[in-house]
Parts: structure tokens; sequence; C-alpha cells
């Protein structure tokens, strides 16, 4: 297969500045990183999916003699798992925004700031503290007690 | 048999139903399925004696082996009855043990149904896959009866031993079964029992499948999670820790023994541990004061016994073994539940505290008295009809093994006869000088059946000898020894019945010298205890957990992302470096347009990511998309095109609705070295997509799965646009998937937005309110294009913004639908036609504000987007009724008059499903982060006036 190498290319660009995006304590900022990435990927798809070729549309005369690949229609199955890429990406960008709005509603910001839990147990992992564990105790519950029986040997 | 568990667990499932109506008298309509399967087994006797019993056999998954195959042989025949039988007594004993105001009744009695259910499922299935899950399942009600009380931390942690221990055996048995069934060529337990595969790896298979019995059966050194199953309610210890999920583990080592006793791990594995568990169990209920805890490791004790017994692979061990077994469910439960009583009555269960109870609870006392006779092996009980057979198959075994055995099991039946003693003596005896313990009355039932299995004990002894010939079934599949044992109170003068006394004689001796026993036993040395290490073992995990955590997680968000990409830049990356052969042939473009489109969007894009403002940011961004849009369509895929810029659209019109609410600029600070390793991150992350894509692209061998796809998809698909045949029939599970996506992420959208019922209520009374007025314009004609157009603020009106929704508005509405309908063939389908819905919505929003949106479209978004998965998921259910596949596609070429050929095809109710889903989404995002949000800007703005 003939790799096209200025998609492929592309697709590296989009996804490397949407990285850059991503890693910044901006959810907005965040979320256009993940829309230049989801661009590139689908990019990318265009690159692996094989040769372009006309749309894969068919009538009842082409059905039977339709080919996929080069000469032929291009490749319909990543073309659907595109699709449904691009309608979850418009779901996606609303719930952030929707997220970014109420972090903007919260604290007039849409920084991202450390999550107290993560901290709270790096600090835990730090001082080697187990007090969250069950299995803090080591006695075994059934062991033979140290009273002796009243009455007798009750 | 399929029929007796079915009933059990349709049972079960009404049972909280049950409870409710009646109370605890429920527990006598649950009995029924149990006391049905006793009544069924009981009418197969004849069939199963003559080897005739009865088998089923319905296909299920035939293709991983998993047939729901049932059968009733003699083995299965007595753990029937054991277990149904018992299951009988302990359901009505329930109904008189606990009270009608009990918390979680109804949940308790279901689950204890379902066990029973399961626990007939496990003894009578004969595929060992059915087998494994019914043998998981007793294993998961175990953990929920146990917990039963989950407001306690001890009962909750005690549940969690138990499924902790008994799942790792369960798990390492599955891999066991497995390997076997690959060895023998079959899962079907009978065929691999009758032809036995033997060689290295069936021995470890065989040792796997031991490690699920040892678990279930809490033989040493995992035996410690009984004891702390105790936190049950009594009627379960009695139930599933003594009468039948722990003995789950004895059958499946009596069911394999026939075929894997001469296995080389089998009599190493279960005679030691047997042997081990049977002097453990024993040593440590010698000084138990819960009079519970005492009878829990005297079950272990008898556990290991057992064991020994089923596991030794004779006829005489094995018939000894069955006889044991029905003998110790009738005793143990019976002293479980006798314990049940006691606490009911008194409040406690330690033995330092009871005290004259002989007097006050006669019929109780006399009913522990048998039972732990039977349990000590006193004559003229069944325990003592097993034991001497026990005695006699080990005494006189034909292997080296038989008399250092004999040995074990003699002192463990002195440590038995002792700890029974004991526990006689401590739950009814009188303690000089100490009131006698205040009784509140108990109800019938409550004596009655602990009384009936007493007298089972006692009956059942002088009729062994007449019960033995109904065991040949399972015991004639050894060879006779050269020293047969036989059941029977009496077989005369000889050595065993010496050695018989002789334990009871120690026994006694034991006991009458408790109080220098427990000297002794105190000065011993506490033995490495395995809870102890249970214990260590799980904190290890929890250290393990949290070091890990600690180090990975560092709660920043980009730091964590950061650690995600820099393993995807190492280990792909890497691989790449080293071993990705590049593709033969390559060419730059296929077509010049690429080429302008790809530099357009690379520039767009690092614009983007040097952008300070929010708004220049989106649009840079909207750019590449739009750009992705292109080559779509250069390459031929029109459908992804015309998505592709509906939903960029869409989106920038989203962002524009929040972008709004937020400041300008990104307020971040710009750290340079921060910059350095973002940037670098995104370089090499970049690099990586495109070496991957280059790679991956040039490694390609096969055809594309989609070769036969433009035929089927004409063909069975009734579509020739195949794209949206392949959404809507050939991969409609997965646009199912994603549009439930969708509408988990709307649903999200709405709840971030509304964040309180009260507001999303008066949403809901706006629109209702709303869709009444429409009504009545609808009527007089009044409404006009824009019905709600004038009561926008005068300030937000835009006169070519009105004017031109009245003219597109309909237009765009009826090209949605066009594309809707036209999708199956041409470009369109449901997902783009949805957003060129949304997008018409989007204008009359835009030009009328939120009472315009509610006149176009007066509904919640809720019902479009319910009813739209509604319709596709409903589809789907529709076609499996029709008699096709889940989501298969019919069409249908009728031939009307004058129209002439009209081509239906039923998958377009599946895209009209996704249809109303996006439509839903679009609206959710209109009326929350539009309207939504212009209300709360209203709000700010009357405060700040004020």
């Amino acid at each position: 297969m003939t790799v096209n190498l200025t998609l492929a290319a592309l697709a590296g660009v989009l996804v490397g500045c949407g990285v850059v995006l991503l890693v910044s304590r901006s959810l907005v900022r965040a979320l256009l990183g993940v829309l230049l990435m989801s661009n590139g990927v689908n990019v990318a798809f265009l690159v692996v999916s094989g040769d372009p070729g006309r749309a894969p549309l068919v009538t009842k005369e082409t059905a039977d003699t339709a080919v996929i690949g080069a000469g032929g229609i291009s490749d319909p199955l990543p073309q659907a798992m595109v699709l449904t890429a691009i309608v979850i990406t418009l779901a996606v960008t609303a719930f952030a925004l929707a997220l970014a709005h109420r972090s903007w509603q919260v604290s007039t910001s849409d920084i991202v700031t450390d999550d107290t839990e993560d901290t709270r147990i790096g600090d835990l992992a730090a001082k080697n503290d187990l007090a969250d564990s069950d299995y803090g105790d080591l006695e075994d519950p059934y062991a033979l007690s140290d009273e002796p029986d009243p009455e007798g040997g009750r | 048999m399929l029929i007796q568990v079915v009933l059990h667990l349709t049972v079960a499932a009404c049972a909280p139903l049950l409870v409710r109506w009646w109370g605890r008298r429920a527990f006598w309509v649950l009995a029924l399925p149990s006391l049905g399967t006793v009544v069924w087994a009981l009418a197969q006797t004849p069939a199963v004696v003559d080897g005739r019993g009865p088998s089923e056999m319905i296909r299920w998954a035939p293709e991983i082996g998993l047939e729901l195959g049932f059968r009733l042989d003699t083995l299965a025949w007595l753990m029937t009855l054991v277990v149904a039988g018992i299951g009988v007594l302990v359901l009505l004993y329930c109904a008189d043990y606990f009270e009608d105001d009990e918390p979680d009744l109804g949940r308790f009695s279901a689950h204890l149904t379902a066990f029973a259910g399961a626990m007939v499922g496990l003894v009578t299935s004969d595929n060992l896959l059915l087998l494994y899950l019914f043998w998981e399942l007793t294993t998961v009600l175990s953990y929920l009866l146990i917990g039963h009380v989950n407001q306690d931390e001890k009962s909750r942690s005690a549940a969690t031993q138990a499924l902790v221990v008994t799942t790792a055996g369960g798990l390492a048995m599955l891999c066991g079964l497995v390997i076997l069934a690959n060895a023998a060529g079959s899962y079907e337990l009978s065929t691999i029992l009758a032809h036995p595969p033997s060689g290295t790896v069936v021995s470890w298979a065989v040792f796997l499948i031991l490690l699920g019995a040892i678990s279930k059966s809490a033989l040493v050194p995992i035996h410690f999670w009984l004891p702390g199953a105790m936190a049950a309610p009594t009627p379960v210890s009695a139930y599933l820790h003594a009468a039948a999920m722990v003995k789950a583990g004895i059958y499946l080592v009596a069911r394999f023994a026939p075929g894997f006793a001469e296995a080389p791990p089998w009599r190493p594995t279960i005679l030691i541990l047997g042997a081990l568990t049977m002097l453990v169990g024993g040593y440590r209920a010698l000084r138990q004061h819960d009079l519970k805890l005492l009878l829990a490791f005297g079950t272990v004790s008898q556990l290991g016994f057992l064991m020994i017994l089923v596991g030794a692979g004779t006829r005489e061990a094995a018939l000894a073994g069955v006889t044991m077994l029905v003998a110790h469910a009738l005793f143990k439960s019976g002293l479980f539940l006798t314990v049940g009583s006691i606490d009911h009555a008194t409040g406690t269960r330690d033995l330092r505290k009871l005290s004259g109870l002989r007097r006050s609870t006669p019929l109780l006392f006399w009913s522990a008295v048998l039972c732990g006779a039977s349990m000590a092996g006193v004559p003229p009980l069944l325990g003592f009809v097993g034991k001497e057979a026990a005695y006699t198959s080990l005494l006189y075994a034909d292997a080296a093994w038989g008399v250092p055995l004999f040995v074990v099991v003699m002192l463990g039946s002195i440590l038995t006869f002792a700890y029974t003693a004991r526990f006689l003596w401590g739950a009814f005896g009188t303690i000089p000088g100490k009131e006698p313990t205040s009784v509140h009355p108990l109800h019938p039932l409550a004596v009655a059946v602990p009384v009936t299995l007493a007298a089972a004990s006692l009956v059942a002894a002088p009729l062994s000898g007449l019960g033995e010939p109904y065991l040949d079934g399972y015991v004639d599949l050894w060879p006779a020894g050269s020293h047969p044992a036989h059941l029977g109170l009496w077989h005369g003068l000889n050595l065993v019945l010496l050695l018989s006394l002789v334990t009871l004689a120690l026994g006694a001796v034991l006991f009458a010298w408790r109080s220098r026993v427990a000297h002794l036993q105190q000065a011993m040395p506490e033995p490495p205890s395995a809870i102890s290490a249970y214990r260590l073992f799980m904190r290890g995990l929890d250290r393990l957990s949290l070091e890990v955590t600690g180090g990975v997680q560092r709660g920043s968000l980009p730091l964590t992302l950061g650690l995600i990409l820099l393993v995807l830049i190492v280990l792909p990356g890497g691989s790449i470096l080293l071993g990705g052969s590049m593709p033969a042939s390559v060419r730059a473009f296929d077509n010049p347009a690429q080429l302008g489109v790809a530099v357009l969007a690379t520039v767009a894009a690092v614009a983007a990511v040097r952008s300070r403002r929010r708004m220049r940011g989106v649009i840079l961004v909207g750019v590449t998309g739009y750009a992705a849009a292109v080559l779509f369509l250069v390459h031929g895929a029109p459908d992804l095109a015309l998505t592709q810029t509906l939903v960029e659209t869409l989106s920038l019109v989203v962002f524009v609705l929040v972008l709004r609410r937020l400041s300008g600029r990104f307020d971040e600070n710009r750290d340079i070295r921060h910059r350095t390793i973002r940037v670098t991150l995104g370089v090499l992350t970049g690099a990586v997509v495109t070496g991957a894509t280059v790679v991956a692209a040039g490694a390609r061998t096969q055809l594309p799965a989609s070769v036969g796809w433009p035929k089927t998809a004409y063909d069975y698909g009734g579509g020739g646009n195949i794209v949206n045949v392949a959404l809507v029939d050939i991969r409609a599970w997965d646009t199912m998937g994603e549009i439930s996506v969708v509408l988990v992420a709307a649903t999200g959208v709405a709840s971030l937005v509304y964040l309180s019922s009260e507001r999303l209520s008066a949403t809901r009374a706006r629109v209702r309110d709303t869709r009444s007025r429409r009504g009545e314009q609808a009527a007089d004609t009044t409404g006009g294009w824009l019905p709600e157009g004038d009561n926008a603020p005068r300030e937000l009106r835009s006169l070519l913004l009105e004017i031109v929704t009245r003219v597109i508005f309909h237009a765009i509405m009826v090209w949605s639908l066009f594309l809707l309908f036209v999708g199956h063939n041409q470009p369109g389908g449901g997902f783009a036609a949805g957003i060129v819905a949304g997008l018409a919505l989007t204008v009359r929003y835009l030009a009328g504000g939120a009472g315009e949106l509610r006149a176009a479209l007066p509904v919640m978004p809720g019902l479009l987007l319910g009813s739209g998965l509604f319709l596709s998921a409903g589809f789907g259910v529709v076609s499996m009724l029709a008699g096709g596949d889940v989501l298969q596609t019919w069409d249908y070429d009728l031939h009307l008059p004058l129209i002439g050929e009209l081509h239906l095809v039923t998958s377009v109710f599946f895209d009209i499903g996704v249809y109303l889903v996006v439509i839903g989404l679009v609206l959710d995002i209109l009326r929350s982060l539009g309207s939504g949000l212009d209300a709360q800007i209203n709000r700010a703005h009357e405060e700040v006036n004020r």
C-alpha cells in the first residue's frame, strides 16, 4: 500500500499541537487540545484506511462489481468509525464546556487545581502511613485467649 | 434439574415482595422449591439405584463447551437430598428465628433461597463450566449472606475475607477445569470421569482443582475464613457453613476421586492437609468461648476428616465419607440451629455467661445431646456408624498411608469428643453460684427444627445397614478392598469397636481434665497463625497500591496526562525506532489540494497553540476541523465531510455560548520551563503519531475487512450508502453504544448547568406553558413564524436575523428530513440530519432567544434523547422478536399505483432514533448552555443593578 506522507505528517502536527494544549491547566485550552488531537487522529485514519477512491455509494447495478481501494471506492469501514468519533467529539465538547463553565461559576477561573485526595494519598505514601488500610491489625481474632476460663476450666 | 434451579431462583426473585406482604411467614413459601426438590429426588430413587438417573442437556454456548448439562447419579442424588433437605429445615427455622422488623429481611430471604438453588445446581451439573458457574454463585451469595448486617464493619470484613479466599481458590479451579477439559477433549463431567486423562498437565489441572476445593471447604492453611464467616446470622451458618457450601469442596473431591485419586498430587495434598485440618480445628475448638466459634472450629476439624475419607480413593473410605457427610450435615446444622435458639432466647452465645439452660430449655437440651453424641461418635447415632466405617477403612486400608491416617483420625476424634462435651456442658450446664440465665420463650419452630435433625441422626443409625445398597452406585466405582467396611451399629466385638471405646474414654478424660488442658494450651507456643499471614499479605497489597498511587497520581492533571503520553512515546515510539519497517512505497500526496489544505491546517494549529485569546484559539481550531472536512472529501468520504462541517459549525456556536461567560484571555502563568517541557512532549507525541501512521499503513498485508460490504450492504442492508448501512446495520451495536454516550454527555451538560431540580422543573413548567400557548396559536392561526420573537428583549433583536430565520428555518428542517431519509442511499443519515435540524433550532434560538427556542420545539431534551434511544434499542428488540438477529434489517419493495416503486428499509427506524438523539443533544446544549446561561446572566445583571 502506498503511504500518503502529507496526511501522515499533518496527523502528527495536529496531534502534537493538541498535546501542547492538552497538558495545560486551563480547561478550555485542554479541550481545544482534545479537538486538535481528534482532528489529527481522524486524518491518520485516512492514511491507514487505504487508497482514496470514489465515494462508497453503490447502486443496484454497481453493488456486485464495486471494489475497494485504488480505482474503486474508498474503504467504508474506517469512515463509519470516524463518523462515530466526530459526533462523540461534539458531545464531549459540550460536556467539557459545561464543566469549564461550572468551574468558572465556582472559582471565576477554568484552571484545574491539584486534586486534594491525590495529594493526601501522596502524603500518606511518603509517610508510609497505612491508616486507610483495613488490615492494620494483624492480630488473630481467634487466638487462644490469655485469660483462663473461670470456674473450673470454663 | 434445571427446573428445580430455575424454580429456586424465581422464588428468590419474588422473595422481597413476599416478605413485604407476609413478613417472616414468607419463609414457609420460600421453603417450597427446596421441598419440591427433595420430593422429586426421592421419587427418582429407584431410577438412581438402577443407574438410570435422569439427565438433561440443553445447548447454551457450545462454542466454549458451556452447556446446561445436568444428571442425577448416586452422588448427586445424595447431595441433592442433603442440601435441599437441610435447606427446607433451615428456611422453616428462619420463619420463627427472625422478627418481622428484621432489617433487610427481604433481601436476606432472597439470597438464602437463591443459595439453595445454586447448591442444587452445583451438585447436579454435569458440565465443568456450569459447575464453576454455580460454584461462584454460592461464593457470591455467601458473601452477601455473611455481610448481611452491612452496617457492622466486622461483618463486612468477614464477608470480604471469605470472598477473597474462596474466589482465589475458585479462579485456580477454573484454570484447572479448563486445562482438564482440554486434555480430555470434553467439558462433560461424566465423559471425563469415564475416561480420565493423565499426564503432567493433568496433574497440574488436578492440583488447581484441589485448590478450589481446599479454599471452599476451609482446609488448613486457609481455614480462617470459616470462623470469620460466623458473623452471618445463625441460620446461614447452619446452612452454608455446616451443611451445604463448605460441603461443595467435599463434593468436588468426592466427584473427582474415582477418576483422579491416583494422580500424583492428589493424595499428598488432600491427605496431609486433611489430617492437619482435623487436628488444628479440634485443638482450637477446645478453647473458644463463643459457642458458634466453637462449632466453627469443630466444623473445620470435621471438614478435614471428611476430606481424608472422600479423598482417600478406596471403596471403604468413600462409603465412610458419604455416610459421615450426611451425618455431619444433620448434626452440625442441628447444633448451629440450637445455638441460634439459645442466642435468641438469652441474648448471648458466650458459654461463660450461660447457666442452667438444661432445665429451662429441656427439649433443646436433649436434641443438642443427640446431635452432639452423633458428632462425638457415640452409639447409637449416625455419627458413630460413620466413624466405625472410617476407622475400618483406614485401619485396614491396602496402602501405606492407612495406619498413620488412622492415628490422626483417632486423635481428631478424641478432640472431637472433648470439644463436644465442652459445648454441651458450656451451653446447658449450671455454673455453681450463678443465677440461671433468663430465657425468653422460643417460637415452636426454633425448637422443632433442631429436634427434627436430632431425631434424624438417631433414626438413621439403625437403618444405615438397609440404606447401604442405595450408595452402591457411587462406592462401586472402586473395587472392593481386602477388608470391606459396612454400615451398621453392631459388627461384633472387634478391634475397631475397642478403638472406638478407647476414643470415647480418652475424649472423656480430656474433658475431665479441661483445666489442665487449658493450662497446657496456654503454655504451648502460639502456632503460626494463618489469618495473620493473610492480613499481612493483604496489608502488603494495600501498601503496594498506596505506593503506586502515591507515586503516579500526584493530583496534577497535566502531570498525569504527561505520564500517559510518556508511555505512548516510550513504548510505541521505541518499538517503531527499534523494529518498525518503512513502507515499500510512499507518495507525497494523492492530490495537490491535500498539500495546500495541510499547510493551512498546520498554520492554524500552530497559531492555535500560540493564541492567548480564547475565541481566537477556538476559531483556529475550527479551521483545522474544516480542513479535515476538505481532506475527507478529497479522500472519497462525503459522509464524513458533511458531518464534520456540520459538527464544526455547531461546535463554534457552543463555544460562543459558553465563552461569553469566561474571560477573553487564557489566564495562565507563562513559565518558560513548563512551556519547554510541554512543547517537547507535543513534538515527540506528534512524531510518534506520524511514525506509527506510516509504519501501520505500510505494514498492511490483509485485504480490508470491508471487501464484501458493497454487495452485502445492498443485498442485506438494503442501502447504497455503505457507510450509512454500516452505521445502522452492520455495526449497529457500535452506533447504539455511541448514542448512549451522547445521551450521557447531554445529561451531564444539563446537570452541570441546572444544578438543582427546582430550576429544572421551572424550565419544564415554561416548556409546558409554551406548548399550551402554541396549541392556541395553531387553533386561531395567529402564530406566525417567530411566535415568541416579540417577547425577546428589544436590545437583543436583529431584524435581519429574524427575517432570515423566517425564510430559512422550514427549508432547513425539510432538508434535514431529506438527509435523514435519503441517507440510506446517498450521503446523509441520522447523524448529519440531526445536526442540520439542530442548526435550524440554533438559528431560531439566536433570532428569538429562549422563548423562541421553546416555541420551536416545546419539549424537554430528555424526551427526544429517551425516545431516540428507545426507538433504536426497540428496533433491535423488535427484529429479534420477529425471529431475526438483534438489529437485523428487512427491506420491502412496495409497488404502489401511480407513485411506482417504494423502497422501505426497516433500519430507517434505527436511524430515526439516532436522529432524535442528536436533536436532543443539540436542544439540550441550547437550553442549558444557551437559555440556561442567559438566565444566569440576567440574574447577575439584576443583582448588579440592585
